[in-house]
């Protein structure tokens, strides 16, 4: 044992950030859970960039997790007014009872 | 070396994953999510990725994160109450969400089966220099339309904001 880690536990580690964070996304009823959920699915992505950059001794997956965070921020801005746009008109942040566009 | 802090850090960040995921307090959720992102930027500076590491740390669990936590405190929705399920996310979600990690497992080992070995310093094309030079040369264009893209979202967010204030 030399002590150097695989690379592919990089990836299974990305599989299962990824994984818990669609769980998140299915199981639970609070927007603000689900969005918080939507960012872990983010950053598990970020992770696998970052390993394939390693691999290819490349810059440019750095460059996509960068643009990945920018994204995400902006994401972060407008989504959370939209919550609290939703919650002022609403008085609710359950996702089962905010099914006003089904009819 | 790089061993025991992978296996610590990858550790924290599953656990604090699952944690996101179970807790029934948006708050405490957030929290999970601030240490995931803290032992991903560990991650990240083993990977050579100096820049992205610290971005990582300053943009996500400082600005973003503080963002969340503000709109939590600030509409004070208590915890999540135990709603009835559907009865196919109840049945089938668990299977489905195991069959997807293992399908991924499963590609992994296909793909990679003589791995590359990561230890840190092997790769050191990430400093902020590398980075930066990348960024404003061969991406110009996709940096500055991100500029664009965070100009419409902070036009959006004053306007969704204004709204509620009226």
């Amino acid at each position: 044992m030399t002590g150097h880690v695989p690379l592919s536990w990089f990836l299974m580690l990305s599989a299962v950030l990824f994984s818990l964070g669609v769980a998140g996304f299915i199981f639970r009823r609070n927007i603000i859970t689900m969005f918080m959920s939507i960012e872990l699915i983010l950053n598990a992505v970020n992770l696998t960039f970052i390993t394939f950059a390693y691999q290819r001794q490349q810059v440019a997956g750095h460059l996509f997790a960068f643009f990945v965070m920018v994204v995400a921020a902006a994401e972060a801005a407008v989504g959370l007014a939209i919550i609290l746009t939703v919650f002022k008109n609403r008085g609710t942040l359950n996702i089962d009872d905010l099914d006003s566009m089904k009819n | 070396m790089d061993l025991i802090v992978f296996l610590v850090f990858a550790g924290v960040a599953v656990v604090a994953a699952i944690n996101v995921v179970v807790q029934r307090h948006p708050i405490s959720s957030a929290v999970s999510l601030i240490a995931v992102m803290g032992s991903l930027a560990v991650l990240y500076l083993l990977l050579g990725a100096e820049f992205i590491a610290a971005a990582q740390v300053i943009v996500y669990a400082g600005a973003v994160m503080v963002l969340f936590v503000f709109v939590i405190m600030l509409l004070n929705a208590g915890g999540e109450t135990k709603a009835g399920r559907s009865f196919v996310a109840s049945r089938l979600g668990v299977p489905v969400l195991v069959a997807l990690l293992a399908l991924l497992a499963f590609f992994t080992a296909c793909i990679y089966p003589h791995d590359t070995q990561v230890h840190f310093g092997g790769f050191r094309g990430g400093t902020a220099e590398a980075v930066g030079r990348a960024l404003f040369t061969t991406y110009l264009l996709p940096f500055e339309i991100t500029s664009i893209l965070i100009l419409i979202a902070i036009v959006g967010a004053i306007v969704l904001a204004r709204k509620e204030l009226e």
